[in-house]
């Protein structure tokens, strides 16, 4: 019975969405109030259902109700509570439904904090919002309903794959979806804009809070995504350019350089006309991603739902939506005239030289993910080929390096008019400890590889030249040390944002130059007593035991680990089996310091010649996820800035005289 | 200048004429684009021990040769080892090992553990040969008949069953 409420609410939620997709929009059209105002009780009315829903399914998975089809092929009785309840979006079905459900909670949350927009652009946005819901709710009633049922039902499910019962992939998807999910709010508004034809300051600010909540959430995702094949899969990697991973770091890659595009519509009043188009096209990606996962052009470990009739629909529905925005650009770009003029050294100058690069990147990342199945396509079949990570060391690298060499300057530099040579000149500091570290990594790594030592160079460069620009904000010694302070408290959030998140780009340079460059890693065979040293870490191989886990059994090897002489840490690397789906996974030990993860996996015995260990000390490898919590730290404070709570500029003043004084934006 | 903002949408429509195509394709299959032509013309210097390494032009002189793409840190490499041992002992065929991006004392130690199959191992530590070849990922394997062509290409780890199913048939086929 729940199960079929869940079925009715989808289905009201969906013709609430076909009535929110068209009435408001014409009401906007015709200036009829009545009409727009239905924007608002649509969007909450979809929520409500979508949440209940959610909330019948999430019954099903967690009270393993193997009636339901989706719970018998993806949930077990014996799994533990947190996997049952991921198990929910860890297949297609499930998964759409949580797309939905963001959806709506985005639509529901412009619908009610939205109260300083416009009326026509809210009911416009709202309605475009309502545009995509559609498409996916008749997606999901057409091809994919989570509510099929199973008669008989059998005794018990077939078990969520095992390499997805990890902690670290359960909320991995959620944190996706906010991401992608949350670009469809700046699709929304690019869209209504162009149809106004009004690209203003305020729009910017608008779109500006949900494009970077929605950059947060990604960034968290795809930090997750990759933490978790660092050590689930045991491999010590961390990055693979597998399309799936391609499909959310291009929406990331375009949604940066939308991040920073839209700061110069705001402040200066240009690119509109590009940013609209970043907009557009970063949704767009995330919509690319989706189909990507889902239909089976390109083969890939996520391997999904994969059914070519589920293709052709999302094909048709990325058609009419990014053909449709994109026609619309096409017709209407031109209207949208820039304001802002400024020289080729400023800061705007910089911020379009970093959405070039951002976006050229994108392209790059683009081509390699589909030219396999472009030569495929072309050859009819018989030419098959793969691009890997050389392709893109050989292609994204050196688009990276001049991103990161400007982006010191970039936050230095005056808005219209900059002056390189004095930027520079701040910069002397920086651009010393850059050079001391490079030169003390060769002293010290002497054959290390030139682009490693450029590496350290780079993450260097970019973490000071951060602090420079904090220093120049509070004129760190050259006024009093506690007026510095009074500066720093007063400082606008963003620019902290800003200056967090550069900081945290340099320290995961440095953490992916290092962990790539001088990690040690041994492959032997290991008797209990044994030790194997890796650059200093003595290993010493105490035992290992067979024995029984939550819903596996483990082999589980003691590792205890000493540095110059004492005793360090203790690993307790596992190979599991799980019976239900039989499958074995490698849960690698790992013990992250400062200086670096000592990493431990271990496999099945070799006859009577061992276990086979597989031994690393990758340095600084935690530094990379630590930079992408600080850039999403970062996001997040400039999310909490002034502006972004006062919304409109009009009622700036009014908020200025509330709030406790504070020095005005430096901006 | 005017008809520039019709490029996003323009390669929008060519992408979705190609994703269209693509739906009818299988990715899963995976044959490769070098069968019945000549290996690449690469040669790679060996692992230590394992001279002289994988010289394109050696593989044209006769007799059939089995290339085969591993590395130590490849768990399914592991798994097919004993198939890749086997074969060795059919003794009909030039055994010869593509290193992929390997540290060669890693290299030698697995050889050193689960038996040497190889006459000679040639060094690929930069992936770039096998580029050339069309790898997919490890492990992978290439039967080479006596003018030096491709004449099949399995790819994945080799199961036993593969060795009458796939491996006997194509030496057969191969011998002159």
């Amino acid at each position: 019975m729940i199960i079929e409420l869940g079925h009715f609410a989808l289905v009201l939620a969906f013709v609430l969405a076909l009535a929110q997709a068209s009435l408001p929009l014409i009401g906007a059209a015709r200036g009829n109030l009545a009409l727009m105002a239905l924007a608002r009780p649509a969007a909450f009315g979809q929520l409500f259902f979508l949440i209940g829903a959610f909330a019948a399914l999430m019954h099903a998975f967690v009270t393993s109700d193997f009636s339901v089809l989706v719970v018998v092929s993806n949930s077990h009785a014996a799994k533990p509570m947190l996997y049952k309840i991921a198990g929910l979006w860890g297949n297609h079905e499930g998964s759409l439904l949580l797309w939905v459900l963001i959806l709506a909670l985005f639509g529901a949350a412009v619908a009610g904090v939205g109260h300083n927009l416009p009326a026509p652009l809210r009911a416009r946005v709202l309605s475009v919002q309502a545009m995509i819901a559609c498409g996916f709710l008749s997606f999901m009633l057409a091809t994919s309903n989570p509510f099929a049922r199973l008669i008989p039902p059998p005794l018990d499910g077939q078990g969520l794959n095992p390499l997805l019962q990890d902690p670290g992939l359960a909320f991995h998807p959620p944190f996706l979806y906010l991401g992608y999910v949350g670009f469809s709010m700046a699709f929304s508004f690019a869209v209504a804009a162009l149809i106004e034809g009004r690209v203003d300051p305020a729009w910017a600010r608008w779109v500006r809070p949900w494009t970077l909540a929605a950059w947060c959430f990604l960034t968290i995702g795809i930090a997750m995504g990759s933490w978790w094949a660092y050590y689930e899969l045991g491999w010590g990697g961390w990055w693979f350019w597998d399309p799936v991973e391609n499909a959310s770091l291009m929406p990331w890659l375009a949604g940066t350089a939308l991040l920073h595009s839209s700061i110069v519509v705001e402040k200066r009043d240009a690119l509109k006309s590009w940013t609209v188009l970043l907009a557009i096209l970063t949704f767009s990606l995330s919509l690319l991603g989706t189909f990507i996962v889902r239909s089976g052009v390109l083969s890939s470990v996520h391997a999904f739902a994969t059914d070519p009739a589920r293709g052709i629909f999302i094909l048709v529905f990325l058609v009419l939506v990014i053909g449709g925005s994109l026609t619309l650009y096409a017709v209407r770009a031109p209207s949208l005239k820039g304001g802002g003029i400024f020289a080729p050294i400023s800061r705007e100058a910089a911020l379009v030289l970093n959405n070039w690069l951002l976006a050229t990147a994108c392209a790059t990342v683009l081509l390699g993910t589909l030219y396999p199945l472009l030569m495929d396509a072309l050859s009819g079949g018989t030419a098959k080929v793969t691009v890997g990570a050389p392709y893109y060391n050989a292609t994204f690298a050196p688009l990276m390096i001049p991103l990161l060499l400007t982006m010191a300057l970039g936050p230095l530099m005056g808005w219209k008019r900059g002056d390189l040579a004095g930027v520079l000149s701040r910069l002397r500091f920086a651009l010393g400890v850059s050079i001391i570290g490079m030169l003390a990594v060769w002293y010290f790594h002497s054959g290390g590889p030139v682009l490693a030592v450029f590496g350290i160079g780079l993450g260097l460069w970019l973490i000071f030249g951060a602090l420079t620009d904090l220093a120049e904000r509070i004129r760190l010694f050259r006024v009093p040390f506690a007026a510095s302070l009074a500066r720093a408290a007063g400082l606008p959030r963003a620019s902290w944002g800003a200056m967090l998140a550069h900081g945290g780009v340099g320290i995961a340079v440095l953490g992916i130059t290092a962990s790539t460059a001088w990690t040690a890693e041994k492959i032997i065979l290991m008797q209990p007593g044994d030790e194997a040293e890796v650059s200093g870490y003595v290993y010493h191989f105490v035992h290992a035991e067979q024995g029984p886990g939550q819903n596996y059994t483990a082999l589980r090897g003691t590792f205890e680990v000493s540095h110059n002489g004492a005793p360090l840490v203790t690993l307790q690397p596992e190979a599991r089996s799980y019976p239900v789906p039989p499958m074995d996974t490698t849960e690698a030990a790992i013990y992250p310091m400062l200086s670096g993860d000592l990493f431990a996996a271990i496999g099945n015995p070799q006859g009577d010649k061992g276990w086979s260990a597989r031994l690393y000390f990758r340095p600084l490898q935690s530094w990379i996820w630590a930079g992408a919590i600080l850039m999403a730290l970062g996001g997040v404070i400039s999310l909490s800035d002034r502006r972004h709570r006062v919304g409109a500029p009009r009622s700036a003043a009014i908020h200025h005289a509330l709030e406790a004084p504070t020095a005005a934006p430096a901006e | 200048m005017h008809w520039r903002r019709f490029i996003p949408l323009i390669t929008v429509a060519l992408l979705a004429v190609l994703l269209f195509a693509g739906l009818a394709l299988d990715p899963k299959i995976v044959p490769s684009a070098l069968i019945d032509k000549p290996v690449p013309p690469f040669d790679l210097p060996p692992l230590p021990g394992k001279e002289p390494g994988l010289i394109a032009a050696n593989l044209a002189r006769g007799g059939i040769s089995l290339v085969n793409v591993w590395a130590s840190w490849c768990g399914p490499c592991r798994i097919e080892h004993p198939q890749l041992m086997e074969i060795a002992k059919i003794g009909k065929l030039h055994m010869i090992g593509l290193n992929y991006k390997d540290d060669p004392a890693n290299a030698l130690a697995f050889l050193k553990q689960l038996g040497d199959p190889y006459e000679t191992v040639g060094a690929d530590r930069k992936g770039r040969i096998a580029i050339e070849w069309g790898v997919y990922g490890v492990p992978e394997t290439f039967l080479i008949d006596g003018r030096g062509h491709i004449v099949m290409k399995h790819v994945g780890p080799l199961r036993p069953e593969d060795i009458p199913e796939k491996i006997l048939p194509a030496i057969k086929a191969a011998t002159p």
